[in-house]
């Protein structure tokens, strides 16, 4: 099994976080939260002409849960709304430990590295639960 | 977070330095027990077999000896028949079986008599028995019932309800930061009001053993009840409930080296017999008509359906081995040196905070800590890869967490057993410091 922990890209993502922050003008914002941690997150948007122009998140939790917040934030500024909830559900079957092309590994970029939790039972709500909040905003 | 660096406590003993020092009267006080040593890991099977395993989790399940296992398979091979009901004489050897643990369980608890001991799944289902079948009959609207806030929820949630359904109210004591229940908050909470008082002998999370004696005093002075959770005391020290003054008892097995599935709930006679049935059913009752049933007497009245007599029987094995092949006073002696030695070291490491008490004799089994920075989940899950288990999470006692003010309601638990050694230990400290440099390399 993989160790994310050593990952120093993973790694930094939890300490220093470029979307962790508050956003001034959302148009969307949502709150996640892991009872089994005690993870809470709050996701915004800036979507504008069907883009995501900004995506920012607040909250506190383990290193998984917001280095992945991080990742997601990352990966999803400036991709169509449609794209992003292709990239979610591609993630949340990596997670389930569904098989990805390598297409889906490459445009998953830095979140394909998450493919370890599969083997990690315990942390998958932890690892979801960015993706999972993005998910809440993109369908309502 | 709590405050490690300025607490007393007048009736514990301080760590003392980590290193033994034999002008220092802290480290005189030290357990001198060999743990390097360890004549006990052979007879557990699964730690036996798999050494690359650390086990430091004992407080939410126990690991079994080899005769527990061997017991609950020779039940079914030799004595295997549905006990109470059948008149061959297999079925009778069956209930014998458990007559006979019945009555070791009442000896070791200091019971007075085997039928006051009522089998059930776990602690958690004794509890709810008294909350929900005796509980009933002395509540009244205004009364209250006295908790501590140091309660597994398996001994909190069953008064939210039972004070719900009886318009009473559910008042906590909570004690000095380092987990200690003072005199005064005894007098303060318990009263002329208070019908029941509930409280856990050691707590899950501090690992400290709450006065028990002293609150039968209060409870018995104001007419009231005391139930007790035993589930992480009877695994670490003999219990007598007459001398604690306890009114009901409850452990599970399954924390006692026994199998999972068995829990034991101890009640004085007259209480059993005014409690309400619990489940209703089969082998509970005496006669049933079309409309009416009578009940069995105590305690098959709560034993409604086919009891885990397998389980059962391996319990009394899983007891006998505790009590009278290792014996308490051995088990009380190791865990003892095994918690001193880990707190001597945590201690001295500056991103570890202990929660609760800093003084090794405080612990009962029991080590909660926070690595500063980082999330419990992170710690349990990067020494997991590293063998060594311990819990992390909020131990399901969240307003106890709450209370305490630990950050994000979560800490981390160390727990040990007679048959963990130092080497264990070692290895743990080993895990914590690879936790500390994988987020501060």
């Amino acid at each position: 099994m993989g160790n994310l922990y050593s990952s120093a890209s993973f790694m930094e993502h939890n300490s220093h976080p470029d979307y962790k922050y508050e956003m001034d003008n959302p148009t969307h914002s949502h709150d996640g939260i892991n009872p089994s941690c005690g993870d809470e997150l709050t996701l915004s948007l800036r979507v504008e002409d069907g883009v995501i122009e900004e995506a920012a998140f607040t909250g506190h939790g383990c290193a998984i849960s917001q280095a992945s917040a991080d990742i997601m934030a990352d990966l999803i500024t400036g991709e169509t709304v449609e794209e992003a909830r292709r990239l979610s559900a591609l993630f949340l079957g990596m997670i389930r430990g569904e098989e990805l092309s390598e297409d889906d590994f490459e445009d998953l970029d830095e979140a394909a590295q998450l493919k370890d939790i599969s083997h990690m039972p315990a942390r998958v709500k932890c690892a979801e639960l960015a993706w999972r909040t993005l998910d809440g905003i993109l369908s309502a | 977070m709590i405050d490690t660096e300025n607490v007393t406590c007048d009736t514990c003993t301080a760590p003392g330095p980590a290193v033994f020092d034999a002008s220092d009267e802290a480290s005189r006080a030290w357990p001198r027990v060999d743990i390097v040593a360890n004549p006990y890991k052979a007879d557990f099977p699964l730690l036996a077999q798999n050494p690359q395993i650390a086990f430091l989790d004992s407080a939410a399940t126990a690991q079994r000896p080899a005769c527990v296992l061997e017991a609950q398979k020779r039940f079914y091979e030799t004595m295997n028949a549905n006990p109470l009901r059948g008149l061959y004489s297999l079925s009778v050897e069956a209930t014998e079986a458990i007559a006979g643990v019945r009555a070791q369980i009442a000896q070791l608890i200091g019971a007075e008599r085997a039928d006051e001991i009522v089998f059930t799944r776990n602690t958690s289902e004794s509890l709810n028995i008294v909350a929900q079948a005796f509980a009933p009959t002395v509540l009244e609207p205004g009364d209250e019932v006295a908790i501590t806030i140091m309660e597994h929820h398996s001994n909190l949630i069953p008064w939210q309800q039972a004070c719900r359904a009886a318009g009473a109210t559910l008042v906590y004591l909570y004690p000095t930061k380092t987990g200690r229940l003072t005199d005064e908050e005894i007098a303060a909470k318990i009263g002329p009001k208070t019908k029941i008082v509930a409280a856990t002998h050691v707590s899950n999370v501090l690992g400290v053993e709450n006065p028990v004696k002293k609150l039968a005093q209060a409870a018995h002075a104001h007419g009231a009840y005391l139930v007790v959770d035993g589930a992480q005391s009877v695994p670490h020290m003999p219990v007598n409930v007459a001398d604690l003054g306890a009114d009901f008892f409850a452990f599970s097995a399954h924390k006692a080296l026994g199998p999972m599935g068995v829990g034991v709930l101890w009640g004085k006679m007259e209480l059993l017999q005014q409690a309400r049935p619990f489940l209703t059913g089969g082998e509970m009752i005496d006669a049933v008509t079309e409309q009416d049933a009578t009940w069995a007497p105590v305690p098959e009245k709560f034993e409604a359906g086919t009891q885990d007599a397998a389980g059962i029987f391996a319990t009394g094995a899983a007891l006998d081995y505790l009590v009278n092949q290792v014996g308490y006073k051995a088990v009380a002696a190791r865990e003892a040196a095994l918690v001193h030695y880990a707190m001597a070291q945590m201690s001295q490491l500056p991103y570890v905070d202990i929660i609760g008490s800093i003084y090794w004799d405080c612990h009962h089994g029991v080590v909660s800590f926070n690595v500063r920075g980082i999330h419990p989940h992170d710690v349990a899950s990067i020494m997991d890869m590293q063998g060594v288990c311990i819990r992390a999470g909020h131990h399901c006692a969240q307003p106890l967490l709450t209370w305490l003010g630990v950050e994000n309601l979560a800490c981390c638990r160390m727990s040990v057993a007679f048959y963990n050694d130092k080497h264990d230990i070692d290895r743990f400290l080993e895990a914590l410091d690879t936790v500390w440099r994988t987020f501060n390399g």
